[in-house]
């Protein structure tokens, strides 16, 4: 087994075990909310997923620059490995928070800034997978990819600031880091980051997988030109 | 624990882990259908070079 292989399992085995851990004192150790009940225990998944999709955002936006600058296939397979999990990611994390609304809002979706934009998110790294399946020419597809990428990035900002310039019906920013403290319970502030944590350990498992699968596409894609070429 | 709202939870967590469940069983699929894709390229060259 190769050194990839055998952190993808330690990762992916880390990252279990903690959301095993997690769940446990989700479920069972932490009392119900006051207003809310049994429900607000979705933040503990809610609010991870967003981290690790704006994360991994950042990292596509990142390897699509570095990809411009260095002309390195690498970086583009980083930034559509990338892409691929921030784009599961948002889509979890939009479910989650629309069960999570039809019972605190009494409503499964409403066009609120925050909600809008994630969508919007959604929609623009969608559509840049769908850009790189319709360019054939592997050089044509990594540049026109990691332009699209780097300015879809905007959207992910606009996404996190949301809160901030808006303050309609998503909840304002209740971290600590954003607002100096005293908006959270500190044992579900921390909750949130192990969770984060074992999450993160998962997508990067996952990330490491897609990028294996992204070299044997590419070598797939040469041998098919050699193929032709005959 | 509350029963109150105990259902929209589970569904919620329900939903979190099947979507990340099926983007696992798709990239299995997907690492399946490239991995074929690969031998056959390769038994198309070697066949190719004997002749």
């Amino acid at each position: 087994m190769g050194t990839r292989n055998k952190l993808i399992y330690l990762l992916a085995a880390l990252g279990g075990l903690l959301v095993i851990r997690n769940l446990y004192v989700i479920l069972l150790q932490f009392p119900d909310e006051a207003a809310q009940g049994a429900i607000y225990r979705i933040m503990f998944f809610h609010v991870p997923c967003w981290f690790i999709c704006f994360t991994a955002f950042l990292a596509a936006g990142v390897a699509s620059i570095l990809y411009l600058w260095k002309r390195r296939m690498v970086f583009d397979n980083v930034a559509v490995s990338a892409v691929e999990i921030g784009v599961v990611f948002t889509a979890t994390g939009l479910v989650t928070g629309s069960i999570w609304a039809r019972v605190i809002w009494g409503i499964w979706w409403t066009w609120d800034p925050r909600l809008t934009w994630a969508f919007i998110t959604l929609l623009v790294y969608l559509g840049y997978l769908m850009l790189r399946r319709a360019i054939d020419d592997p050089t044509e597809r990594a540049k026109n990819s990691a332009v699209l990428c780097i300015f879809a990035f905007v959207s992910v900002v606009i996404t996190y600031k949301a809160i901030d310039w808006w303050r309609t019906q998503h909840p304002g920013a209740v971290l600590s880091f954003r607002t100096g403290g005293g908006n959270i319970e500190p044992a579900w502030e921390m909750m949130l980051l192990w969770n984060f944590l074992a999450l993160g350990l998962i997508a990067a498992a996952v990330l490491l997988i897609r990028l294996n699968q992204e070299q044997v596409r590419r070598e797939v894609d040469g041998l098919r030109r050699r193929v032709h070429e005959l | 624990m509350d029963e109150r709202n105990f259902t929209f939870m589970f569904y919620g967590l329900a939903a979190a882990w099947a979507i990340l469940a099926a983007y696992v069983v798709y990239l299995g699929a997907r690492e399946g259908k490239i991995r074929r894709q690969l031998e056959n390229l390769r038994r198309m060259l070697e066949e190719r070079d004997k002749t």
